[in-house]
């Protein structure tokens, strides 16, 4: 890696530092990330259809229209991104030509390529990417990802996995540290890992990037408990748009994320917030129908 | 032993909490208002100036916030803390805390892609220091009053009495001058 490719990692690693703490939610027109800007968003992720919607369709999921993605770009002023197919390196070369601030190789979009995640170290632009362990996490910082996200079980409302995959990571990393130099190793290859970035975690006791929980998310307190189990942030897709009051509830998560460690504010923010996105048991759902485990 | 707060809503908080530690002094998180109680100066990180600016507003921190200031209590914004101590956002009215006399413009270099780090030579420090500017405003007008510290074609550094704003990000380097500089010359 040059220096060069190294000082744009680095900004890209600060960009998602700045995010820390917020809340970054699906759009899929101008005037969903005016509700979602004025609720107090970091970001927008800016997309055709949300998760639930795709989920439902069972069709063949892609980028969305560059011109959707400008048309969001210019109603905010806070950073975009948007959603590439895993693998799919030319969606990510059109969106890196638009001037997306980052970029989400997804899950919840349909694989381009079944074995190859995009070389994001070839791009200029951001990446944030899936993950369900500590091997996927990093995994893809060794592709060249700045931002990592929980993997979750997107487009349900149900929270589970989101917090099966962040406990998971959490586990594994403690583990990680816990080793001496020559299981680390063995630790790494059991990972697919290298062992510098092993090593580099252990001794962080966290990801060297930023990792925001992603996945299910639905109510302020769904917010609060990926905060409190360590989360820098949350990624909200269909939990906002998919319930009665999207605009309060956009709100109410945005506030549940900063106050996460105090309940009688929790309380407060959680009062008569009207119905809520309609969950998906998951034990309900077949394994082809989850999204999770594309792309490892 | 000086206590310092440091905003917390959002955003770049814990970089400058441990540079705050580096330095000797107590950090103190501020997400209510009780948490300004005897303060000997406030730091605004960067992050979203629209997310914290909209917290300011709805905990009422903006109304206590501004009173300190006016009253001498040393503040620092950098990036969208400097955004938010400015008087005039070209195009967009004032920051919400705005006692800042400069003009400033939001996201002016452009994207994420044209996010740069450039080492800026400070005449007050005698020396280059690392600055790195995210997604960064610039500004363009400065009123008399104000000071400026450091330039890159515009000014990047502004101290006005008890005010100081970066459109940089010291707390992403491994260097101590900006902070240093806060605690020890304009917190007194």
């Amino acid at each position: 890696m040059s220096e060069i490719v190294n000082e744009r990692y680095e900004l890209n690693k600060n960009l998602a530092q700045m995010l820390k703490g917020g809340v970054i939610m699906d759009v899929t027109s101008p005037k969903e990330a005016e509700i979602a800007e004025k609720a107090g968003a970091v970001a927008v992720m800016a997309l055709q259809k949300v998760p639930a919607d795709l989920r439902k369709e069972g069709k063949v999921a892609r980028m969305a229209d560059p011109k959707i993605i400008l048309e969001i770009k210019s109603a905010v002023s806070i950073p975009v991104m948007a959603k590439v197919r895993i693998g799919h390196f030319v969606e990510a070369q059109i969106l890196e030509a638009l001037g997306i601030d980052y970029i989400d190789e997804s899950e919840v979009l349909t694989p381009a390529d079944e074995e190859h995640h995009i070389d994001k170290w070839k791009f200029k632009a951001a990446f944030v990417c899936g993950a369900r362990d500590l091997g996927e996490a990093l995994r893809r910082i060794q592709e060249g990802a700045s931002m990592i996200r929980t993997k979750g079980e997107a487009g349900t409302g149900n929270v589970v996995e989101a917090v099966r995959h962040l406990r998971r990571i959490n586990k594994q990393i403690s583990y990680a540290a816990s080793l001496n130099s020559d299981e680390l190793y063995a630790y790494a290859k059991e990972l697919g890992v290298s062992y510098e970035l092993l090593k580099k975690t252990a001794e962080l006791k966290r990801l060297p990037v930023v990792n925001f929980a992603a996945g299910g998310i639905a109510t302020p307190a769904d917010a609060a408990l990926m905060m409190q189990l360590g989360a820098d942030g949350v990624f909200v897709g269909s939990g906002i748009f998919k319930s009665k009051n999207p605009e309060k509830r956009a709100r109410a998560i945005v506030m549940a994320t900063t106050y996460y460690n105090d309940p009688k504010i929790l309380a407060e923010i959680s009062y008569d917030l009207g119905e809520e996105m309609e969950g998906i048991d998951l034990r309900n759902l077949s394994e082809h129908e989850l999204l999770q485990f594309r792309g490892n | 032993m000086k206590t310092i707060g440091v905003l917390a809503f959002q955003g770049g908080v814990i970089e400058h909490v441990k540079k705050i530690e580096e330095l000797g002094a107590k950090p103190q998180l501020v997400k209510k208002k009780e948490d300004l109680k005897s303060l000997d100066g406030l730091i605004l990180p960067g992050g979203e100036s629209t997310t914290i600016g909209k917290f300011l507003i709805e905990t009422g921190l903006k109304d206590q916030i501004l009173s300190l200031i006016y009253e001498g209590m040393p503040v620092w914004g950098t990036c969208a803390g400097a955004i938010l101590l400015s008087k005039n956002i070209k195009n967009q009215g004032s920051g919400v805390l705005p006692v800042l006399n400069i003009v400033i413009e939001r996201n002016a270099y452009g994207s994420q892609l044209d996010s740069f780090k450039k080492e800026v030579f400070v005449p007050r420090f005698n020396i280059a220091t690392e600055c790195i500017f995210i997604r960064a405003p610039r500004i363009v007008e400065v009123a008399e009053g104000v000071e400026v510290l450091a330039e890159l074609e515009t000014p990047i550094a502004v101290l006005q009495k008890n005010i100081l704003a970066t459109t940089f990000h010291p707390e992403l380097t491994s260097q101590n001058y900006w902070h240093s500089f806060f605690v020890e010359n304009v917190v007194k």
